[in-house]
């Protein structure tokens, strides 16, 4: 701020206070919808105070589900969104980090290629290529379970950038010291670069885990068995269904189960949050 | 390529170490973009017991296609106008936020959590605000005259996905803003200020040109957002629908691919689709090489 206009601070506030309303109304609502009992609806609106049965409605969608959706109670979808978000997370990490290791501490034929090669999954995102993507894991035997949902996402080019520049600006000298001191590649690997990149991978995950978490497309086409439905695409099913029946305040209980952890992650760890975002897509 | 001063002399290492990333490259990326790219030239039979190779026949048949050409010219529309009102909020909130001394880091937090939130959960949302029979929105819309109903009516549709995609969209935009913003010299805004610039000239004469690589950058990004990643938000409400008003090529790849069974046509869209990314993605790399200044 170059000057004191408490006229433009005044705006600048009410203009803060009005956009932070309408991001938070929709789940405001929606929460709101999670605390009556299913009768509330018919009279045509939505109450805008809570209501008494929040933990009645959120307890019956984590433990039975809406039956007649043909979905799994939410605990189940939970976890199972968890495993996968956990899954593409470390998978991404682990499989960029050791081929920026080769790209930048080794100097091989086809390096080039090699980086090339990794550069083009950019510009291959699975909503682009989905009918041969899914035959492909069709004929590996890969539908209907775990590895279908996690191996084919783990391709990463941004992590892979991302611990590339980063090793990079890592001192050279540490590098010779270590290897004066007799380390090999692994072990300079495992005790210095590493470490190093604690900063940077946890800041990856949270990217990455909130990507995974939210995969919507890839488990829609991967899951047929209700058991490995993820919470994200589960709750499409109900929602189609709450339009026949008046169930919204459960429907809605689901929306705010689903959307919780990864809001949850992204609050807690705001700063290596802001950082992994504003460092990992540029 | 860049890479050390001094390397490891292994020679089989770096291959072991680059397999991983390289095998899911391959198994689930190349190999599938190039199955696209074949399947794109040939055309299969109803029971899928022949397939003949039809050069570019998908592809023609796809350009005279009026329902094709409709779902180009959704795509249009959706993604600049989901990029435009995201990009814009986006940017008068972050301006107005980093006025903001004390704050701005609660407002941040409050502007940046949708970030999180799965498109198809953002559509589920608004789907719900806007439903015209319970819908607190369409019941005040109705108030004052507005009959609302995104089921029967395409603009109505086309409106709240487009409110359901921005709505995720602006925190993403908002946080590159603020770190754009609080990259541009305070000295340049002090000495204007001393020269007799108000904050409306001080804003377009040196923060929004400062501001134009970043804004660039999210231009390209937001686009990209629009056409590929909010399936979710059209697949968990309107389906496309009505009345195709709402399909975009994504969704149209996937209902053709899956739902139509149309394999050529689908691969023949994929391959148009990459082609697309691809123009993007170089644009985008052009830019990080040759910053847009003023």
């Amino acid at each position: 701020m170059v000057e004191n206009r408490p006229l433009l601070n005044f705006l600048s506030h009410l203009l803060l206070i009005l956009g932070v309303a309408v991001v938070v109304f929709p789940v405001y609502v929606a929460f709101i919808a999670s605390t009556h009992g299913p009768n509330d609806f018919l009279s045509g609106v939505v109450p805008l105070w809570p209501g008494p049965h929040l933990l009645e409605n959120y307890s019956q969608m984590l433990t039975t589900g809406l039956s007649s959706s043909g979905a799994p109670p939410l605990l189940p979808m939970m976890w199972n969104s968890l495993i996968m978000a956990v899954g593409v997370a470390v998978g991404k990490i682990s499989i960029s980090i050791l081929s920026a290791f080769a790209i930048v501490y080794f100097r091989f034929p086809f390096r080039t290629l090699a980086f090339w090669m990794i550069f083009i999954t950019l510009m291959l995102p699975v909503e682009v290529r989905i009918v041969p993507t899914f035959q492909v894991v069709a004929s590996l035997g890969m539908l209907n379970n775990y590895g279908g949902l996690i191996v084919p996402l783990i391709a990463s080019a941004t992590a892979t950038f991302l611990f590339r520049q980063f090793f990079l600006t890592v001192p050279d000298e540490l590098m010779e010291a270590a290897r004066v001191d007799g380390a090999g590649p692994l072990k300079f690997f495992w005790d210095i670069l590493l470490p190093l990149s604690r900063t940077n991978i946890a800041a990856l995950f949270i990217i990455l885990f909130v990507l995974g978490w939210n995969q919507y497309l890839w488990p829609l086409l991967i899951t047929t068995d209700p058991h490995l439905y993820t919470v994200v695409m589960g709750i499409k099913r109900m929602a189609a269904v709450a339009d026949a029946e008046p169930r919204w305040n459960i429907v809605m209980a689901a929306v705010m189960l689903a959307a919780l952890p990864p809001v949850l992650v992204i609050v807690a760890m705001q700063r290596l949050f802001v950082k992994g975002l504003t460092e990992t897509e540029k | 390529m860049q890479g050390k001063r001094t390397v490891f002399p292994n020679k089989v290492l770096p291959y072991l170490l680059l397999l991983p990333q390289l095998a899911v490259t391959i198994v689930f990326f190349l190999w599938p973009a190039a199955q696209a790219f074949w399947s794109s030239f040939q055309r299969e039979d109803a029971f899928g017991f022949k397939t003949t190779f039809v050069w570019f026949a998908n592809y023609t048949k796809l350009f005279a296609d009026p329902v094709y050409l409709n779902s180009f010219r959704t795509t249009v529309i959706f993604s600049l106008a989901v990029s435009l009102l995201s990009l814009g909020i986006a940017l008068l909130l972050a301006v107005a936020a980093t006025r903001m001394l004390r704050s701005s880091r609660i407002y941040s937090t409050l502007i940046v959590w949708p970030y999180a939130v799965a498109p198809a959960i953002a559509g589920i949302l608004w789907w719900f605000l806007f439903n015209p029979s319970i819908g607190i929105i369409a019941y005040v819309l109705r108030r004052f005259g507005i009959d609302w109903n995104h089921l029967v009516d395409p603009n109505d549709a086309m409106i709240l996905v487009v409110i359901a995609a921005t709505w995720k969209q602006i925190s993403y935009n908002f946080l590159f803003f603020m770190a754009g913003l609080q990259s541009i010299p305070h000295s340049l805004e002090e000495a204007a200020a001393i020269d007799g610039a108000g904050p409306t000239k001080r804003f377009w004469t040196i923060i929004f040109p400062l501001l134009s690589p970043t804004t660039f950058y999210l231009m390209v990004i937001n686009v990209v957002y629009a056409m590929f990643d909010t399936f979710g938000v059209i697949h968990a409400t309107t389906e496309g629908g009505p009345a195709r008003a709402t399909e975009i090529l994504v969704y149209k790849v996937y209902f053709d691919g899956f739902v139509g069974l149309n394999l050529g046509s689908s691969a023949a869209q994929s391959v148009i689709l990459m082609a697309i990314v691809i123009g993007l993605t170089v644009v985008q790399f052009r830019w990080v090489e040759r910053r847009v200044q003023y």
